[in-house]
């Protein structure tokens, strides 16, 4: 990740060069994940939902292989400083990844429940959160591919948006779930759809702050962003 | 204070970094240069040994670690032609000035080299060799000392019962660990390690690190290092040397997960060209 240029020893480039590989390869499976989920949902596409699902077998393979390339290299190379933090970034990145995989399988499964039921409203607030969470997820998998700390601190900062989409679904879902409680099933499903984007989101701007910790060499040190406060707002009112 | 010399403050583009020594300084080198005749083997270096811390240094060959350790208890005097400038301080005295005694100074400040040392003689004299040309005790003294010193170099059990057989029988591990009961044998204040471990097989090495972590508590310890596995394991800081200036010092793990400077990073990642 961050800037590199030659060791004397040139296999540990190539190791590291292969490291960025893999998760370059995860990171693009898992936005086709989350590409396809989007379509199960908002297109009642259920082949694209099983393909959802089919993924993660992928992504859980490159997961493994990246955590032992790691360990590998650790064991071997003894990294300092710089390559240092890229290793131990690449462990941290390769579990946001695996859990941004299973959210959008967990979307494309309550997909395929939801479209059997009637919805009487728009999905266009949760089309929208989709494809800030997509922009969200390529745009850090090209800082991840460039080291490019401001882009990170960029989609760092922009989950603010997500979350407060995410507050505005949230009151919507349950108002309509009070309005008729024939639409609690399908609420709940969104609802949690919408809540696994909300962490897609969060998994994204951890994988920001470990970019940026990458390539500066200290951590983010803003207040992370956080706009979802519409859980406690309802649960716990009186606080 | 002749070895004092006014020299600017800046050299090839790099400030020199006034270290502010504080209580907790046990030794505090200022604008230290060193020459080899007409080589300048330190440039204006500005370090400063914390009590009772261990201090790694590093840097590729002929950076100015060893010249460094060698003007610490002024091994250079030996040699005509070498003089250091500046001022190394050690409780209000520089220790680099003529007036400073070398016996009482290289009795303050211990020094174990690469390859152990030991002197052809019995490993009890090995150690009481040293404390007698500072000291006179008696049998019993002396007895207690030599136990004490090879306790402390975690010697004491492997040797106690053949005192007085040759050290030239030790392994080169034990050796090295007689050479460190032996300095510490006259109650130094300061210990410097050149390389103690480079001709030592990995488990002895960590014996000696072990030693080196324990001794701590009661010496200040300079240790220079080819192996940054090594200083990461025993330096409470670790300084950076490269062509004579000191690049950057900072603690350890600062140092190694994020150096500030780039000579620095591309050092301890190994892309030095």
């Amino acid at each position: 990740m961050p800037e590199k240029s030659g060791h004397l020893v040139r296999s540990y480039d190539n190791d590291l060069k292969k490291l960025t590989d893999l998760l370059v390869r995860m990171g693009g499976i898992v936005e086709t994940q989350v590409a396809l989920a989007a379509e199960a949902v908002i297109e009642h596409n259920a082949e694209a939902a099983s393909r959802t699902v089919e993924e993660d077998v992928k992504v859980d393979a490159l997961e493994r292989e990246i955590e032992q390339f790691v360990i590998r290299m650790l064991a071997l190379r003894q990294p300092m400083a710089a390559d240092l933090r890229q290793v131990v970034a690449a462990l941290k990145v390769t579990g946001d990844l695996e859990r941004i995989g299973d959210y959008a399988a967990n979307v494309a499964k309550r997909s395929v429940v939801l479209a059997q039921f009637q919805v009487p409203y728009s999905l266009g607030g949760l089309s929208h959160m989709i494809n800030l969470v997509q922009e969200q997820l390529r745009t850090i998998m090209d800082a991840l591919g460039t080291n490019d700390a401001e882009k990170a601190v960029e989609v760092w900062r922009s989950d603010r948006a997500v979350d407060d989409i995410y507050n505005t679904i949230f009151r919507e879902l349950i108002t309509y779930m009070m309005e008729d409680p024939r639409n609690i099933t399908p609420c709940t499903h969104l609802l949690f759809i919408a809540k696994n984007l909300e962490r897609i989101g969060d998994h994204t701007t951890n994988i920001a702050e470990t970019i940026y910790y990458t390539v500066k060499g200290e951590p983010l040190s803003d207040a992370r962003p956080k706009g979802a406060n519409s859980a406690y707002a309802v649960i716990r009112p009186k606080e | 204070m002749s070895a004092t010399m006014d020299q600017g403050h800046s050299f090839g583009g790099v400030q020199a970094r006034a270290p502010i020594a504080t209580d907790t300084t046990k030794i505090s080198i200022e604008n230290l240069d060193f020459f080899y005749n007409d080589r300048r083997a330190l440039k204006n270096v500005g370090l400063l040994l914390p009590d009772r811390q261990v201090t790694g240094i590093i840097g590729p060959s002929g950076c100015g670690k060893s010249t460094l350790l060698r003007v610490l208890n002024r091994m250079y005097d030996l040699y005509p032609g070498q003089r250091a400038t500046g001022r190394v301080m050690m409780e209000g005295e520089n220790i680099i000035s003529p007036d400073v005694d070398l016996n009482s100074l290289r009795a303050r400040i211990g020094m174990v080299f690469q390859k152990p040392t030991p002197f052809p003689m019995t490993i009890y004299e090995n150690i009481a060799f040293g404390v007698k040309l500072h000291e006179k005790l008696s049998k019993p003294r002396m007895d207690e000392r030599v136990e004490w010193s090879l306790n402390r170099g975690a010697l004491w059990g492997e040797v106690k019962d053949r005192l007085h057989t040759s050290a030239m029988g030790l392994s080169g591990g034990q050796q090295q660990r007689l050479c460190i009961a032996r300095t510490i044998a006259v109650r130094p204040e300061v210990i410097l390690l050149d390389e103690p471990t480079s001709a030592l097989d990995p488990i002895s090495t960590l014996k000696i690190e072990e030693l080196i972590d324990e001794l701590k508590n009661d010496f200040t310890i300079a240790i220079v290092t080819h192996n940054m596995q090594q200083a990461a394991r025993c330096a409470d800081q670790v300084a950076f040397f490269y062509l004579g200036e000191m690049v950057e010092v900072a603690p350890a793990a600062q140092l190694f997960t994020a150096p500030r400077e780039k000579r620095t990073q591309d050092y301890v990642t190994g892309r030095f060209g």
